[in-house]
């Protein structure tokens, strides 16, 4: 492992970044956004429901996980389509840097891609809906370590479908989070969704963190086993991503996706 | 003269399609060996192979001695590859992305390689550039200069001057005979442009259907088919049918 490598492929997208106002408008625009709906939303829910009665900053939290999570998975995507778009795939791919080292650099850099966009949104919510997400206490470090993790392995199993399949791959990039969302029990308990629905959830480590969140905020106990199963789903999926980014490389030197990756 | 490429009756298939049926070939160290061919020849698959992005289904490719199944990061770390088809990313300036690709390849005093190549190359107005506002001579020298940012041993050329003006051309031909000649390194250019082939190839392979279908020098190739230049020869191979060679 190099880490001369990994810092020159965090350099290309950093001055990417850095080059670019657009860019890094772009970064903070949305999670801003979303945090200040679900803010007002929140308000409204507070103060018309039993159930948030006690925790007025249960949705709004819940969304700045949410918001999270999505923003990892979708800025790895975007640093592995970044090349594609550019024609510089085929550049990338000649260096003599291993799976490994790309896989690092690119995980490293969704995360401050993420925090940059995250920091603002949650500095917000303080003075905006006098909620601070810091509230879920030492535990909170846990649940973004296990959002970044799954985000980052949903990451990566797009940018091994982009590998296997080429550009058309890309929609599905974009679709993934959507997916899962409505599994993940972002904003609303387990039970609510249909028992074949929940079968799925429980397969998933989102459930777990959303519902620790909401288990934190509402009832102020912490439930240790919910965390635990986070990080043990998240292991294995983790795991089988990395083996299906392997397998795809060599499925693309097969296929030679590599070499028409721009067109 | 040592072999710096060395391939050995590679086979490359796409399910039932053979793009390329087992070809052999060498370059020797200081030698620019010509690859033509068709569209569809196999030339792309070629050098695919031997840029470690395709798995031939068949056969072996040495670099500098080293089999590339089993040293395929040392071998890329004396290798590099230019391509009218891939770019640099166009929103970083030109001395960002030799900058980047300098620690790609862990390159040694990135600044003086840097200056020597701007300098070699005549970009160092242009370094400051964005480089997706350059010029296509302009970023063509500059795909060059990040080509030869590694010092490689092995240089793959694909259509290397396609689409530049006839003085850019020029210059750029000039400076790879002159590199090649100081650093002794082995080339391998695909192109369509006979002329360029004939001034800077010491021999030539001719590719048809994945086949290796004539090869030797561009003067002996001319004389043996009877024509006046590279052109003509390529014209009479690439309509005739394989069967002939």
């Amino acid at each position: 492992m190099s880490f001369t490598r990994i810092y020159g492929l965090f350099l290309r997208h950093f001055y990417l970044i850095t080059r670019s106002f657009p860019r890094v408008l772009d970064l903070v625009y949305w999670p801003t956004i979303q945090i200040t709906l679900w803010g007002f939303i929140s308000n409204f829910f507070a103060t018309h429901t039993t159930y948030y009665n006690n925790a007025v900053g249960v949705i709004l939290t819940c969304a700045i996980l949410y918001d999270f999570l999505f923003r990892t998975s979708i800025g790895f995507n975007m640093l592995f389509l970044e090349e594609i778009w550019s024609r510089n795939f085929t550049n990338l791919f000649i260096t003599p840097m291993k799976i490994g080292e790309i896989l690092t650099s690119l995980v490293i850099t969704a995360l401050i891609r993420s925090l940059i966009g995250l920091v603002p949104a949650v500095l917000l919510t303080s003075p905006l809906f006098g909620i601070s997400i810091l509230e879920l206490g030492i535990f909170l470090f846990f649940l973004f370590l296990s959002l970044y993790i799954f985000g980052i392995t949903l990451g990566i199993l797009v940018s091994s479908g982009l590998l296997r399949f080429g550009p058309s791959f890309e929609n599905i990039a974009w679709s993934t989070m959507f997916l899962l969302a409505p599994f993940g029990c972002i904003y609303y308990p387990i039970e609510t969704l249909p028992e074949v629905f929940q079968k799925i959830a429980y397969i998933l480590p989102l459930v777990y963190i959303f519902e620790e969140a909401r288990n934190i905020l509402i009832n102020q106990t912490v439930d240790v086993e919910n965390i635990y199963n986070a990080f043990i789903w998240n292991a294995l999926y983790f795991t089988l991503s990395i083996i299906l980014f392997y397998y795809s490389f060599n499925a693309a030197k097969n296929r030679g996706t590599l070499i028409n990756m721009g067109e | 003269m040592k072999n710096l490429i060395e391939v050995k009756d590679i086979k490359k298939n796409y399910g039932k399609k053979e793009a390329v049926k087992g070809i052999s070939f060498n370059v020797q160290e200081n030698e620019i060996l010509g690859l033509l061919g068709p569209n569809g020849s196999g030339k792309t698959t070629t050098i695919g192979m031997l840029l470690g992005l395709l798995k031939p289904t068949s056969g072996q490719i040495f670099i500098n001695n080293l089999k590339l199944e089993n040293h395929r990061i040392e071998i890329l770390e004396m290798i590099n590859f230019i391509s009218p088809y891939i770019e640099l990313p166009k929103k970083l300036t030109v001395k960002q992305n030799l900058y980047v690709y300098s620690k790609l390849y862990k390159v040694k005093n990135i600044e003086k390689r840097i200056e020597y190549l701007s300098e070699k190359l005549r970009i160092e107005d242009l370094l400051d550039s964005i480089t997706g506002e350059l010029s296509s001579g302009q970023k063509n020298r500059v795909s060059l200069a990040k080509a030869l940012i590694n010092e490689p041993k092995v240089l793959l050329l694909d259509e290397p001057t396609a689409s530049l003006d006839p003085e850019v051309g020029d210059f750029v031909r000039t400076f790879l005979e002159e590199y090649k000649r100081e650093k002794k390194i082995s080339i391998l250019l695909a192109s369509h442009n006979m002329s360029e082939v004939t001034r800077l190839c010491k021999s030539v392979l001719m590719m048809k259907n994945g086949e290796i279908i004539d090869q030797g020098k561009p003067d002996d190739l001319i004389t043996k088919h009877g024509r006046t230049n590279l052109e003509e020869v390529f014209l009479k191979l690439s309509r005739s049918k394989s069967e002939f060679y």
